[in-house]
This record gives C-alpha cells, structure tokens and sequence, in this order.
C-alpha cells in the first residue's frame, strides 16, 4: 500500500530530512512512525501526502508511483488518504456537520450522498447529536474526532496521522487510538506519526523508528524506543 | 460537472465577495469607474465619428475636362471614376448647372446676373464630376489617380479639410484605445489584487482542500467566479446609469442648443447602446475573468 525506495529529501538550504529511507507497508496494517524533532516523521508526511518531492528514490502509494503521476492526478491519490493532524484543522466558520461535510463536497460528491454519509461518521466517532455545534463549542478530543469523520468520510483505503494526540489529555489520546484500531480492523491501513511514548508502548503494533532522517528499527509488536 | 457542484461552486464565490467585502467594494467601485468613463470616451468616439462621416460626405472633389471634349469622353471619365472602390457618390454638373450654382452663391439677385449675361454662359467650359469619397484620408490618392485619366483638365479638391480631419478622427481613436487599455489594466490590477487577498483569506480552507483532494479547478473556481460576479456587475452599473443619461443630455442639448443640432447629429440611444452595451458586458467580464484567472493560477496549484 505504501512503499518508500532508498528515499532521500534534502532541503534547498543543504538540510538533509531523510537519508536512503526504505519503508514498505502492507494493506490493512497498522503503524506508528516514531522519532524525536527533527528525525523527519513530518517530513516523511509530507511526502506521502505530495507535498514534497523526494531528492531521490521513489515512492509508491495505493498504485501511484509518485516519480511518474502527472498533476492531475494528485487530487486522485490524495483521495484514497485520510488526513488526520495534530492541530485538528477544522473550518471554525463551520458546523461540525458542514466540516464533514466539506471533505465530500470538495471531491464533488452528489449532495444525497454527503446527507446519508455525513450522519453516519458523525454516529461512528460519537458526535451525532452535535453535529450543529461549532469547532470552539467541542472539547480537544471531541475536535479530534470530527476531524477523525472527516478523514474516514470519503471512505480512504490509507489514514494518515500527525501527532493525533499532540493537543489531548491521556483519556483523550487512548478514545482517538482506540477508533484509528476499530479502524483498522475494518481494512484501513493506519500510519500514525507520534512521540507519544505510553500510547505506542501499550498499542503493540509495528514501530518504525526515525533518527536524524535514518530508520534506525522497524519492528513487529515493538515499543518506543528512547533515544538517550 | 455535477447540478450540485456548480451551486456549490457559484455560492463560494458569492461568500468570497462577501467575506472580502471591502476590497470587492473597492474593486467594484475602481470597474464601475473605468467602464463609466470608458462609456463616455465611447459616446464622444461614436459620435464624433458619425460627425466626421456626415462631414466626409459633404467634402466634394470636382473633376473638370479639357476644353470641347465629347460627351463620349466624358462618359468614359465617369465610368473609370466609378471603378474606383472607395468612391462614395459621383454626380455630373453640366456647365449650365455650374452657371446656375455660382450665381445663386455669389449674386444678389442671380436672375439678374443670369439675364446680364444671356446665353453666353461664361463657365461653359466648367462642366465637372462632383465625386464623394467613402473614405476621406483617401482624397489624395484619388485626385492623383483622376488627374492621370485622359482628357480630365483640373481636379479640384480641399487638400487641408480632407487631411486634418482624418488626422484628428485617427488621434482621438488612438487617444481613446490609450486610455481604455489603462483603465482596463488598472482594473484587472485591482481585481488580482483582491482575489490574490481572497486567497490569503482562506489560506486554511484551501489547504485542507488540496490534501482532502480537490482538483485545481474545484479549488479556483469559487475565485474565478468572484472575479466574473465583480466583472459583470461592474459592467451592468455603469451601462445603466449611462444609458439613462445619454438620453437625458441629448434631450437637454435639443432643447437649450439647438444651433448644435442643427449642425450636429447626434447619434441616436439606441444605435449607440447597440454597440455599448455587449462591448461594455465583455470588457467587464472579460477584466474580471482575466484577472482571477491569471491570480488563481499563480497563487493556487495542487
């Protein structure tokens, strides 16, 4: 599903993110990408988004080869990813429903659709009933989980997130991993960047670990591993 | 393009003016001021225009032949004129004709100049054609042609009056496009400008578009309608307001001065917002269309 080959990003001002990464993941698997600042995980997020292009190697995501898609296509493969990140980014002009909502209507999605959708996501992460509240009126966690419908709304076969937990206290943290693992159970590949340290040590599941732009351990069931 | 989307998309474009409200203002306001006086620069050219082609008709070359030449020849003279494309009207003035118009212009009382002088007419070697041009700036051309023709004697023609008309009709043309293209380029200015700070405003909003997914197209649309909304409406205001004065200065003019109309025919409401009205519509739009898509496609890429 994801494939990262001798990948190397090397900044314009001579910083060097990411050095000869090699990365593969399944269909349906789950995993924590894992690093102190500045090991590149965000980096590597970017890259699997498109927003970046590699100064060499190559990356393939659900089919795409990224050194071969032509611009037009971009919007495409950036369909099959759910995006989830630290900070939330919701519409705060918006309802929780309208935020959702908006994933669908940007993909042009014919408007019966979004009004059976929309509610149904809203049900899966336990916002039903305040789908007219407004970003500010919602707690850190109640955020996290809209933008958890939003990411899951257009059906994506990857989701993606970045530093889910950042912003939110241990509960919190353990409701979001808790839906990103129901998730997964249903068949979506789950790449999660994180330096939460308990949730990845208490999840047990594939850790790959970053350091100064270098996987240093990618392991099965494995744990965070400290640096110092 | 889905029903769905295209409402989607025009209603974006309307919370975009409404969003940036001040800076849309102040767009509106800069088209509405450009395409107003461009209206009035477009009045004043038409018009003017109409007066220089009423002029033109009235500007007559005079082709006279040698002495005794035959009616023949004369004929002859006539068609070679007529074969000339850009000759408007060619009538034959006998030389008793010729008698009869210059006492009329120059006597008092012409029946007595007419009576003095009897049957000896003294311009009977002053038969001529009196030729109209379609095109003035073209008398030149044609005077030298008509003197090269066999058995014409003398063309006669107002040199300066031909010249210095189709140097001032041509001047005030250039004059006018000039001042159009500014003002149309300072609005496509201001139209970027404000559609460039449309984007800044939505930053966000458009960021979470490009990762959800969003095509370049479903991401600049809204912004191009924007520009088109600000464009059209810009076009309409100032059309409606001219149009209403047009008549009313017009009505003015022939009532406080008639000693203009009397020399000067004004071209009518309707045959000038004939024209105006699309030229106006697609200078509008046309700005507004340029100047989102030229922004949209420098600040917005997937």
């Amino acid at each position: 599903m994801i494939e990262l080959e001798n990948v190397t990003m090397t900044y314009p001002g001579g910083m060097t993110a990411l050095k000869d990464v090699n990365i593969n993941i399944e269909k349906g698997e789950f995993v924590f990408i894992v690093g102190s600042s500045g090991s590149g995980k965000t980096t590597l997020f970017r890259l699997l988004l498109k927003e970046l292009e590699p100064t060499a190697g190559k990356i393939n995501v659900a089919g795409y080869d990224y050194s071969t898609i032509k611009r037009k296509n971009i919007p495409k493969v950036r369909r099959r990813i759910g995006v989830v990140f630290q900070n939330f980014r919701l519409l705060k002009d918006r309802t929780i429903y309208e935020n959702v909502a908006f994933a669908q209507r940007v993909i042009q999605t014919p408007a019966r659709f979004i009004r059976r959708r929309v509610p149904a996501m809203l049900t899966l992460v336990g916002l039903a009933d305040k789908y007219k509240s407004y970003p500010k009126e919602l707690s850190g966690g109640e955020q996290q989980r809209v933008a958890m419908a939003r990411a899951l709304v257009n059906n994506p076969d990857i989701i993606l997130a970045d530093e889910p937990t950042g912003n939110l206290d241990p509960k919190n943290s353990l409701d979001i991993m808790n839906l990103l693992e129901d998730i997964n159970k249903r068949g979506t590949t789950v790449v999660v960047v994180t330096h939460n340290k308990e949730i990845v040590n208490e999840m047990k599941k594939r850790v790959i670990t970053l350091k100064k732009g270098v996987v240093i351990s990618d392991e099965k069931n494995g744990g965070y591993i400290d640096e110092d | 393009m889905k029903i769905s989307t295209f409402f989607y998309i025009l209603k974006q474009g309307f919370v975009n003016i409404k969003r940036n409200i001040l800076f849309s203002l102040a767009s509106l306001g800069t088209i509405i001021s450009c395409l107003f006086l461009f209206g009035i620069i477009y009045s004043v050219v038409i018009n003017f225009q109409s007066g220089v082609k009423d002029l033109e008709s009235t500007i007559t070359i005079s082709v006279f032949f040698d002495k005794d030449l035959s009616e023949e020849n004369i004929q002859l003279i006539g068609e070679q004129i007529r074969l000339v494309d850009y000759v408007n009207t060619m009538d034959f003035i006998s030389a008793d004709e010729a008698w009869e118009s210059f006492c009329e212009q120059n006597y008092d009382d012409p029946e007595a100049a007419k009576e003095a002088f009897g049957k000896n007419n003294p311009l009977r070697n002053s038969a001529s054609y009196s030729v109209t041009l379609k095109d003035v700036s073209k008398q030149a051309e044609f005077v030298e042609y008509a003197k090269g023709l066999q058995g014409v004697r003398r063309v006669k023609s107002s040199e300066v009056t031909a010249d210095s008309i189709s140097t001032l009709s041509s001047l005030v043309g250039y004059a006018s496009i000039g001042i159009v293209v500014i003002l149309m380029l300072v609005s496509i200015f201001l139209i970027s400008n404000t559609i460039t700070i449309g984007i800044t405003v939505r930053k966000e909003e458009i960021g979470i578009m490009k990762l959800i997914g969003a095509t370049n197209f479903f991401v600049r649309a809204p912004f191009i309608i924007e520009g088109i909304i600000i464009g059209a409406v810009g076009s309409v205001i100032p059309l409606v307001l001219l149009y209403e004065m047009y008549e009313k200065i017009l009505t003015y003019v022939a009532g406080r001065f008639k000693v203009i109309t009397s020399i000067f025919a004004f071209v009518s409401q309707e045959e000038l917002f004939k024209t105006m009205i699309p030229v106006g519509l697609i200078l509008g739009i046309g700005v507004g269309l340029f100047g989102s898509l030229v922004t949209t496609r420098k600040h917005l890429k997937v």
